[in-house]
């Protein structure tokens, strides 16, 4: 076999450089996905007629689609809607927050509905009103029920990330790409970038069951 | 003070509650007993608007709860109510479970919530617990817990289903004591019940309940000596 890393290395440090935007992407959008997220499971279990029908319009349609579809529409469409000429960065942060937004908050209405309704009955005899109950009591609980759905979430999202390889946003996958574009090596470059995400994935699966077992004391 | 005005409730087709009227008294302690199904936490629940009243009316203080305008938060925050299952708050501890409403339903001042929450704790013989989860404690102390947590709100109405239904034996004692003392203090107090001998000594009224109907209602010492109606005493031939 062909094995040979000589070659590489010189461009190790650059595809290191791929883990910032990997990073970035996926945290921010998991983040700003989860508010948003929890605002469209909110609106779900709420009777609010349109605004209701729009959320679950919404997950539909983010669900049903190709991610890589999403991606390519927002970063290419934009401008053309808009006017507004999109960066890559920006592109691929919107489409992630949208997208896990949509799986997200479906795992947040589980997490609600999970909600021993015992909670429910003792806010609202103590006059709790809805809004406050909800952030308050049954959102925190609901949280929790659902913290390894969300922690696979952003695993997955950050697997998905490479995808903005496709806009030419130099993450994990992008630089490596260029390096064999530069060497032409095949092997090598998608070697590192494969162990790369492995860690990063082991690392987050690590801080994942730390924060659950703090969340968890309460139990 | 509480005024309950031929009240219905249905669930679909079934009428839990078919005209129910009845009075509660300032300091009055009124237990609600009847065989399961007979509508008894219905009625309660109706109080405190969980089971809005498919007609009839309820007055508190000269105010109709049930009228579709009423402030229904403004309402609730004045009657305690405490259940079956405790329902406390599992991701807050005691003393949060304690402080949450008055401080951030109410407007009260952290410290005064807090030092409102210790003297309750220490009334109901929890005060080493306050820094702990709900989850440490045993089924008794949860049960004084919610009571304590319902008192901190100042409430002029103590609702009570089933309140040691859930218990082990040997905890029932200690909840009833809780209440007893409460009941003691002048509190108004609705309290749903299978502890026939607790309603015999410390309710001041009788409200027997069957099939959604107000069968009795007596004074402790009628009902329990003297049930009026065959079915009372079919019912506490059962349960004695």
């Amino acid at each position: 076999m062909d094995w040979n890393f000589d070659q590489i290395v010189p461009y190790i440090p650059f595809i290191f450089e791929g883990i910032k935007v990997t990073l970035q992407v996926t945290l921010i959008s998991v983040v700003l996905g989860f508010i948003w997220g929890s605002i469209l499971a909110l609106i779900k279990i709420s009777k609010l007629g349109p605004l209701n029908w729009f959320a679950v319009a919404y997950t539909s349609v983010f669900r049903g689609t190709p991610l890589i579809l999403q991606l390519s529409f927002v970063y290419f469409a934009t401008p053309q809607l808009t006017g507004y000429s999109i960066s890559q960065w920006e592109a691929a942060v919107l489409t992630f927050t949208l997208n896990s937004a949509a799986y997200i908050s479906e795992t947040i209405r589980g997490g609600i509905l999970a909600v021993d309704k015992g909670q429910w009955e003792a806010a609202k005899a103590l006059g709790v009103p809805y809004r406050r109950m909800m952030l308050d009591i049954i959102l925190p609980q609901g949280v929790k029920n659902i913290l390894p759905a969300l922690v696979n979430e952003t695993i997955a999202l950050l697997k998905e990330s490479a995808l903005v390889s496709t806009i030419g946003l130099a993450d994990i996958l992008q630089n490596a790409n260029v390096v064999r574009g530069v060497t032409f090596r095949y092997l090598e470059p998608y070697i590192i970038a494969g162990v790369l995400y492995y860690v990063m994935v082991m690392l987050l699966t690590w801080v994942a069951r730390f924060v659950e077992r703090r969340m968890r004391r309460s139990d | 003070m509480i005024k309950i005005d031929q009240i219905t409730k249905s669930f679909g087709q079934l009428e839990v509650l078919k005209g129910i009227s009845t009075e509660i008294g300032k300091g009055e302690v009124v237990a609600i007993i009847g065989p399961s199904g007979s509508g008894k936490s219905t009625l309660l629940r109706c109080i405190n608007l969980l089971e809005v009243p498919t007609s009839g009316q309820i007055i508190i203080n000269g105010q109709a709860i049930t009228d579709p305008k009423a402030n229904v938060m403004q309402i609730r925050q004045q009657i305690g109510m405490v259940f079956q299952h405790f329902h406390l708050f599992p991701h807050m501890t005691v003393l949060n479970n304690l402080t949450y409403a008055p401080v951030k339903v109410k407007g009260m001042s952290k410290d005064e919530a807090e030092k409102k929450a210790k003297e309750l704790l220490s009334r109901v013989g929890l005060s080493d617990k306050a820094d702990v989860y709900p989850s440490r404690l045993s089924g008794g102390q949860k049960q004084r817990v919610a009571i304590a947590r319902s008192l901190v709100m100042e409430p002029q109405i103590m609702l009570f289903d089933e309140p040691t239904s859930a218990l082990d034996p040997e905890m029932v004692k200690e909840v009833l004591d809780v209440m007893k003392g409460l009941a003691d203090s002048g509190m108004t107090m609705a309290i749903v019940t299978h502890e026939m001998r607790f309603a015999e000594e410390v309710a001041d009224r009788i409200l027997f309940l069957d099939g959604g109907r107000l069968v009795e209602d007596a004074p402790p010492a009628d009902f329990f000596q003297r049930p009026a109606s065959e079915r009372a005493k079919q019912f506490l031939e059962k349960v004695r």
